[in-house]
């Protein structure tokens, strides 16, 4: 239940900040300055924002499959904030603690297909329709070299659960009854002999556990991007050919919940992300001989100092993460349809094939 | 497309020109903590930053303008001698002038031209003006110029008309009657004089009444200073009219 309070509160929280800083990010690339006007700086934008939307009429077109319509951005939402469920934001906090995580995880943000699609259907628009077309047909594609990646680090990691992926990038590992015997060796290679389990820090995040790792993770960045609808992936609502795709038609408080929703997908790809492949909640500075680094900037687990560095180090992640995405939308054109598919399924997914296969060799290595 | 290599060959070339991309929006994103100055052209500095951001927030800072912007029009109604011909020149006639005889001379203006006229009315609508400038190179007296105030815009676009005079309605309505009984009196001397004779006089009063005072003001135009020597004998001499309506005429053509 704290999770779920934790999650929803930084959910709408993000989302509010985002947009501000989304704004920001692209002004200072710009050689602008963004918002100024509306408080310090134009840091109370977003709630003038999100008060003229809410006080907007909301419409439903008359043509419209008005059940449908209704529904749509509830199915979208809901899929999203289920997916945070699963995710563990310290080594206490977490929603639920179940083995088939990931796979939980990758499932129910399916839906959020199936969402777009309704909103697009029940639009009865010509932009809307094309949209929600473009956005299912992108989404299925790049969901091949998303879950081919995951596999990946599943097949390192030997677990879906996401609390177990965590405990296992850091110097806690040995703390979770499952792992107690367990070790972490440079480069998760055993025959090296350089035991890393107590040094920890970036040492034992899954990117340099397997080197190669850091290939999937631009892999899994970059169908993350276009899972979530971000650009250079944004055809499904390319406002210079769409208007706004499958949400062309929705108004006031319905177009804030998909826009919400949109949010909530970056943050929580991003959260994936820093998981799978970033050290999930472990700190990032390593223990060197008598420099404690690692436990000085990590509390341990069941201490509350545990739990705020843990939702410190993985909320930093994310945003850095976050920051990562917004740079590359403001720095990259939109892709092309054919381009769109091209990356997927002639770069992506082989590399990611390729990426997996390796996986289980090193797996081997390891143990 | 060439077999074998091309798929590797787009990959290579991708990751290189989005590296150089980010790189360049990284930088943009880094320099921008810092921003222009509002500083003018004139500041040597002005070319000196070529990063940062570029923006000026406006109503906040501005470019300074060069004391010789030629943007808002103003009369200092002081040293305007309503000689019409600032609102005859104007090509888009945002200038409105009434002028009204005077009695008697009614003082001189900073360079020493002598006044002759009240202004019952000296209009510029800004809404029409273009900023041509042609009204104070025309201006005899330079009171009509232009000043650097450019933001300027109104709700209101009858309050884009600026009100010059000096005079309220009321005044001009007096100095009207003034001027109008002032010229039925010499009527009735003129008619008296007629009587005992001479043409001479008649002639003289009649011109001085009717022509006398454009003509002054219309000479004025030319050359300030020499102006004055000319005027004094315009208003005994009859034969005058004619050339000063001729220069005035002649020079905004050629202008």
């Amino acid at each position: 239940m704290l999770a779920f309070v934790l999650f929803l509160a930084i959910a709408l929280g993000f989302a509010l900040a985002a947009v501000y800083a989304e704004r920001k990010v692209s002004a200072f690339i710009q050689d602008r300055y963004g918002p100024m006007e509306v408080g310090y700086k134009g840091l109370a934008q977003t709630f003038a924002d999100i008060i003229k939307l809410l006080l907007k009429e909301d419409i439903i077109p008359s043509a419209a499959d008005r059940k449908l319509f209704i529904l749509a951005p509830v199915v979208i939402f809901t899929s999203v904030l289920a997916g945070y469920a699963v995710l563990p934001l310290s080594p206490d906090v977490i929603g639920s603690n179940a083995q088939v995580g990931v796979f939980f995880l990758l499932t129910i943000i399916s839906l959020d297909v199936a969402g777009i699609l309704m909103a697009g259907w029940a639009s009865n628009n010509k932009f809307s329709a094309l949209g929600a077309l473009r956005a299912v047909a992108q989404i299925i594609s790049y969901e091949i070299p998303l879950t081919l990646t995951v596999l990946s680090v599943v097949m390192i990691c030997q677990t879906l659960n996401l609390q177990e992926i965590s405990f296992q990038q850091g110097i806690w590992m040995n703390s979770m009854e499952v792992y107690s015997n367990e070790h972490n060796y440079l480069f998760g290679i055993k025959a090296l002999g350089i035991d890393v389990t107590m040094t920890g820090g970036i040492l034992t995040w899954n990117i340099v556990r397997m080197p190669l790792f850091f290939i999937a993770f631009i892999i899994f960045f970059i169908s993350s991007l276009a899972e979530s609808n971000r650009a250079p992936f944004d055809i499904p609502e390319a406002e210079s050919e769409l208007v706004a795709g499958f949400h062309t038609e929705y108004s006031g408080f319905k177009f804030a919940f998909l826009f919400l929703a949109e949010y909530s997908m970056m943050l929580l790809v991003c959260f994936l992300a820093a998981i799978l492949f970033l050290g999930s909640w472990n700190t990032p500075l390593p223990n060197i001989g008598a420099v404690k680094l690692a436990n000085w900037t990590s509390g341990a687990p069941g201490t509350l100092a545990g739990n705020v560095w843990g939702a410190f180090w993985l909320l930093s992640k994310a945003f850095f993460l976050i920051y990562i995405q917004m740079v590359v939308r403001w720095t990259y054109p939109r892709l092309r349809v054919d381009q769109l598919m091209k990356l997927s399924w002639k770069v992506l997914t082989p590399a990611a094939l390729i990426i997996l296969f390796i996986s289980g060799v090193w797996r081997l290595l390891m143990i | 497309m060439k077999k074998g290599k091309t798929l590797l060959d787009d990959i290579s070339e991708a990751i290189s020109s989005l590296t150089s991309g980010l790189k360049i929006t990284l930088s943009h994103f880094v320099n921008a903590r810092k921003h222009r100055k509002p500083i003018g052209i004139e500041n040597k500095d002005y070319f000196a930053q070529d990063k940062g951001i570029v923006t000026l927030q406006y109503p906040l800072e501005t470019i300074p303008i060069p004391d010789n912007g030629r943007c808002r029009l103003y009369n200092e109604i002081d040293d305007c001698i309503v000689c019409d011909l600032c609102a005859k020149i104007c090509p888009v006639d945002c200038i409105e002038i009434e002028a009204v005889k005077s009695t008697e001379e009614i003082g001189k203006t900073s360079d020493g031209t002598t006044k002759r006229l009240y202004a019952a009315k000296f209009d510029i609508d800004m809404a029409k003006c273009c900023y041509c400038g042609l009204c104070t190179t025309v201006c005899p007296t330079e009171c009509l110029t232009m000043t650097k105030t450019y933001d300027y815009s109104e709700f209101d676009i009858t309050n884009m008309v600026y009100h010059f005079t000096d005079l309220s309605p009321e005044q001009a309505e007096q100095k009207k009657k003034d001027y109008e009984e002032k010229q039925k009196q010499k009527q009735a001397t003129k008619v008296e004089s007629a009587v005992v004779e001479i043409d001479k006089n008649k002639g003289n009063t009649e011109d001085i009444a009717l022509k006398d005072k454009p003509e002054a003001k219309e000479e004025k135009p030319e050359v300030k200073p020499a102006a004055k020597p000319v005027f004094k004998p315009v208003i005994k001499m009859t034969p005058k009219p004619p050339t000063p309506p001729k220069n005035e005429g002649e020079e905004p053509e050629k202008k």
